[in-house]
């Protein structure tokens, strides 16, 4: 599952082992059992309409994280993540209230938000500013502009194209989102990056010892700045992604996607000290913190327990990332 | 009483020699690091290279690799002079360099290690168009080099992390051995390890110099140096004081050139 | 290695046990479940309105689930709060819209899967996308904090400043708007001093405040969003010992604001009633749980002025009345 494969030792053997072995599995045991105290508790939680809830509530942070897991395995963090979406968003809404083309529109502010990715990339690869205050820099940059831009209001989206990632279509019973496989394809295609490319494995290494990679010839700061401009780009889909759910430029939306983002990314197993996790592991997280907020209020319970349960988790992940790191 | 080496090894056969460089001076600012110093590496050997601190060993490392431009002199690759843009230019021409901090990403598993800057991409259009990583090919490969040089490890897709100090730098060693084709450099490459892991790099030093692969050792351990090296560099105030044999010369004799208590021409035997 | 990985899946297994703690009281399959979807959990406002909601559902025998968005425009938030409601099975859903536009897919799909859906405190736009709005008149709240103000200044040519919340909110901007009614003045008039945001918080109305009276320092009438922004001026206008020569007024009827009335810092504040508003939806989805009939339109849940100065024309009511029917503490 992870770019590290990593084979159990030869002491433990057959499937637990196997299982044992893979990084997400313990992010995925999580998911399970919440799924199955949810669904013992309340039957309509397994209800096919109540999971393709989950999913579709899943996409924005779910996009978002893809991004953040990028940054967070070359050590690095993005504070700026929810800012850049929202810029998306209002920027494809203005062109579109203004009579452009929708389709362009949408184009333009993916453009644009690559080139705030590359920005943030440039900083830090360039001039060697922490990630954390590039991107906590941006994010102010990004927060007041966006109430400029917007003249401090939300404004309502209504167009065909824009918000075409809401509309839903019937997989075998099961109504999913174009959102929804939107989601899933950039999940796929950067799993296969991470995985099964150089660019990916290079990743690994920048994250893992930027210094080594340095010595064996990898253009680190070039690479760096790659991957700041890939994780605008998915951003700026997230930002199309925004629009289907919610059919509204709201400067105010998404001010805690960046925690959102690195809390799925973390509970998903992968260190916040680079070089260590997956994808897969943050689609798991992702889902996580989607599925205790759906099952405590199907349960009537006080939500505010997911947030409690989710702290948990994340030191739980951390701590645990920690552990490992000491013995490794 | 020994007989001091002469100052100028006889280039018997100088088709023989790999790397060479001539009268490479290089100055920093008002200091001269490099004061017109001679070098040869021949074919199928290990030559140490010694120095106190200052004496220019690693500036002149630096500018047989391409990591300094020198001020003068000329470098000869199997007799081309050669003139290195850079590292990467150096190990594009077959020369690969081991450093002393370990270069691994400990995370990658070992034959990510070995391949890190350098994977191979499955044939077709998978490997063209959608730039699959060939890992199948990646652990092979690895595994023979592995076996090449009788270097043991558990499985070749452990992560280097848990491997011990020693076999992390055989890691290190071991890809330098599968990408060099002219000559490997070792920097201090024992530096951070124990006298047990030591010994696995050291056999497989042993072991890339059998397979034909001339080795370049920078060392500041006197019994590895005399254990491994079939000649010895020695740095002195920016230039090339002597090159013994460590059959005619005694570690003694080795230290009273580094640090000037023997010149060359009148060398005796102090006594160890 | 694998003991640390053994060790992972046990801690996790621990949340997955906290979890299991948190399932105590849930609902029985026959309740009515009413579903509350405020903007924050933080506000005071909405607390009453939570309590409140809580203590009518139980006395009618309903299963109150509430939800909340994390902050100010958490839009994805609150409707992720009404797509899990409906999966809950809620009857209706007593909704508080962060933003006037943003939740008008939901609340379609959620109306059109049956349930009643009614906005609290902040109406839709358009007004007709729920089924019904129980709401103070913000409108006409600003209106009476403006007229009063207008009235108390007497002879005094007035210079006023604009504490505003959050602009392009849909509450503030209807109390901006009513409160220059009131007053008798129109957008843009050479009376209005300058404007601030405060996103109703007392620390940013003290700056807004302070650099306002920096560039005029004859303002006599302060408009505020909330009674937080009026006491964060307060402070400021004390500051610069002006606190006696200066109409503050409010929005809200808080308990805290109310105090204030009574101390004197606020000459008036306009209260409104968010028990009365969720009691109101809990009654209405209860009864809509019954018969399946459902309200419709404007419900006005009333807005009274509360001052202990009161002026001739205008009604009032004294802080002792206000300090019985104030919310929060």
């Amino acid at each position: 599952m992870s770019a590290v494969p990593v084979s159990p030792p030869e002491k433990t053997s057959g499937v637990m082992a196997k299982i044992i072995g893979v990084p997400s599995a313990g992010p995925l045991l999580v998911l399970l059992a919440f799924g199955l105290i949810f669904a013992i508790t309340n039957p309509r939680f397994l209800a096919t309409h109540n999971l393709s809830i989950i999913l579709q509530q899943t996409v924005i942070i779910g996009t978002l994280a893809i991004g953040q897991t990028l940054v967070i395995l070359t050590a690095g963090i993005d504070l700026a993540v929810g800012a850049i979406c929202v810029l998306g968003t209002i920027i494809a809404g203005k062109l579109v209230t203004s009579g452009y083309d929708p389709a362009l529109s949408m184009a333009f502010s993916v453009l644009v938000c690559t080139a705030a990715g590359f920005a943030a990339g440039g900083l830090i690869s360039g001039l060697r500013l922490p990630p954390f205050i590039v991107t906590l820099g941006i994010l102010g940059i990004l927060t007041a502009a966006l109430r400029l831009i917007s003249a401090g209001g939300a404004f309502p989206v209504r167009d065909e194209f824009l918000g075409w990632t809401g509309n839903t279509l019937r997989l075998g019973g099961f109504i999913v989102t174009y959102g929804v496989l939107l989601m899933f394809v950039l999940y796929a295609l950067v799993w296969y990056l991470l995985n099964e490319t150089k660019w990916g494995r290079h990743v690994y290494a920048i994250g893992n010892s930027p210094e080594a990679a340095r010595l064996v010839g990898i253009p680190v700061r070039r690479h760096l700045l790659s991957v700041y401009l890939l994780a605008g780009f998915i951003y700026g889909i997230g930002a199309w992604l925004a629009l289907g759910r919610i059919p509204n430029a709201d400067p105010n939306a998404l001010q805690t996607a960046n925690l959102d983002s690195i809390t799925a990314v973390v509970i998903g197993g992968t260190s916040l000290f680079g070089g260590r996790g997956g994808l897969i592991g943050t689609l798991i997280g992702a889902l996580i913190v989607g599925v205790l907020r759906n099952g405590l209020t199907l349960a009537g319970i006080d939500p505010l327990w997911q947030d409690l349960v989710t702290g948990i988790l994340v030191i739980v992940a951390v701590a645990l990332d920690q552990l490992s790191r000491r013995k490794g | 009483m020994k007989t001091p080496a002469p100052l100028q090894p006889i280039p018997s056969d100088s088709a023989g020699i790999v790397l060479e460089a001539r009268n490479v001076v290089k100055r920093y600012g008002h200091m001269t690091a490099l004061d017109g110093v001679d070098f040869e590496l021949r074919a199928g050997e290990i030559l140490a290279v010694v120095g106190d601190n200052g004496a220019g060993k690693s500036t002149l490392i630096k500018a047989l690799t391409g990591a300094v431009h020198p001020d003068g002199g000329e470098i000869l690759l199997d007799g081309e002079p050669v003139h290195f843009k850079g590292p990467l230019d150096a190990r594009h021409r077959g020369i690969e360099t081991v450093y002393q901090d370990l270069a691994v990403a400990p995370a990658l598993d070992i034959a990510s290690n070995l391949f890190l800057g350098r994977e191979l991409r499955r044939p077709g259009i998978m490997g063209s168009v959608f730039r699959r990583l060939d890992k199948k090919r990646m652990r092979q490969e690895a595994e023979r080099s592995m076996a090449e040089l009788k270097f043991r490890l558990p499985s070749i897709t452990n992560a280097v992390e848990a491997l011990s100090g020693g076999q992390r730098q055989g890691v290190a060693v071991a890809r330098a051995a599968l990408f060099a084709r002219k000559l490997v450099i070792m920097d201090e490459p024992t530096a951070a390890l124990g006298v047990r892991e030591t010994g696995q790099v050291l056999e497989l030093i042993r072991a890339i110099r059998d397979r034909g692969l001339p080795v370049v050792l920078i060392s500041h351990n006197m019994p590895n140096v005399f254990e491994l090296a079939d000649r010895i560099h020695i740095m002195r105030l920016g230039r090339r004081a002597a090159v013994v044999s460590p059959k005619t010369h005694s570690m003694g004799d080795v230290v009273a050139i580094m640090t000037g208590a023997t010149r060359v021409e009148e060398a005796r035997d102090p006594g160890v | 290695m694998t003991t640390i990985k053994l060790l992972k899946s046990a801690s996790f297994g621990l949340a997955a046990c906290a979890v299991s703690f948190a399932f105590t009281g849930q609902a029985s399959a026959e309740d009515v479940i009413v579903g509350l979807v405020t903007k924050t959990e933080v506000n005071p406002f909405f607390v009453k309105m939570r309590q409140a909601a809580e203590a009518q559902a139980k006395e009618k025998g309903a299963k109150l689930i509430a939800r909340a968005g994390k902050f100010d425009g958490d839009n994805e938030g609150q409707v992720a709060a009404i797509e899990d409601l409906i999966s809950a099975g809620a009857k209706g859903i007593l909704l508080t819209p962060n933003n006037s536009s943003g939740m008008l897919n939901i609340i379609k799909k959620a109306r059109d899967a049956g349930v009643l859906v009614i906005a609290l405190d902040t109406a839709t736009d358009p007004a007709d996308a729920v089924d019904a709005t129980f709401a103070t008149d913000n409108f006409e709240a600003g209106v009476q904090q403006g007229a009063y103000a207008r009235k108390a200044l007497g002879d005094k040519t007035p210079i006023v400043a604009m504490l505003d919340g959050t602009p392009g909110g849909t509450v503030d901007t209807f109390r901006h708007d009513g409160y220059l009614k009131g007053f008798g003045i129109a957008e843009g008039d050479p009376a209005i001093a300058g404007a601030a945001i405060t996103n109703g918080a007392q620390d940013k109305g003290q700056i807004g405040m302070e650099n306002l009276l920096s560039k005029n320092g004859d303002i006599n009438a302060v408009y505020t969003i909330n009674e937080p922004a009026a006491a964060g001026a307060y402070a400021a206008l004390k500051s610069f010992g002006k606190e006696a020569d200066v109409m503050l007024t409010s929005i809200d009827g808080g308990c805290a604001g109310v105090r204030d009335v009574k101390d004197g810092k606020i000459a008036a504040t306009v209260m409104q009633f968010p028990y009365k508003m969720a009691a109101m939806g809990v009654d209405a989805v209860v009864e809509y749980a019954a018969t399946g009939k459902k309200p419709s339109g404007f419900v006005n849940t009333g807005s009274f002025l509360i001052t202990d100065k009161p002026v001739d024309g205008i009604e009032s009511k004294d802080t002792a009345w206000g300090l019985k029917n104030c919310w929060g503490d």
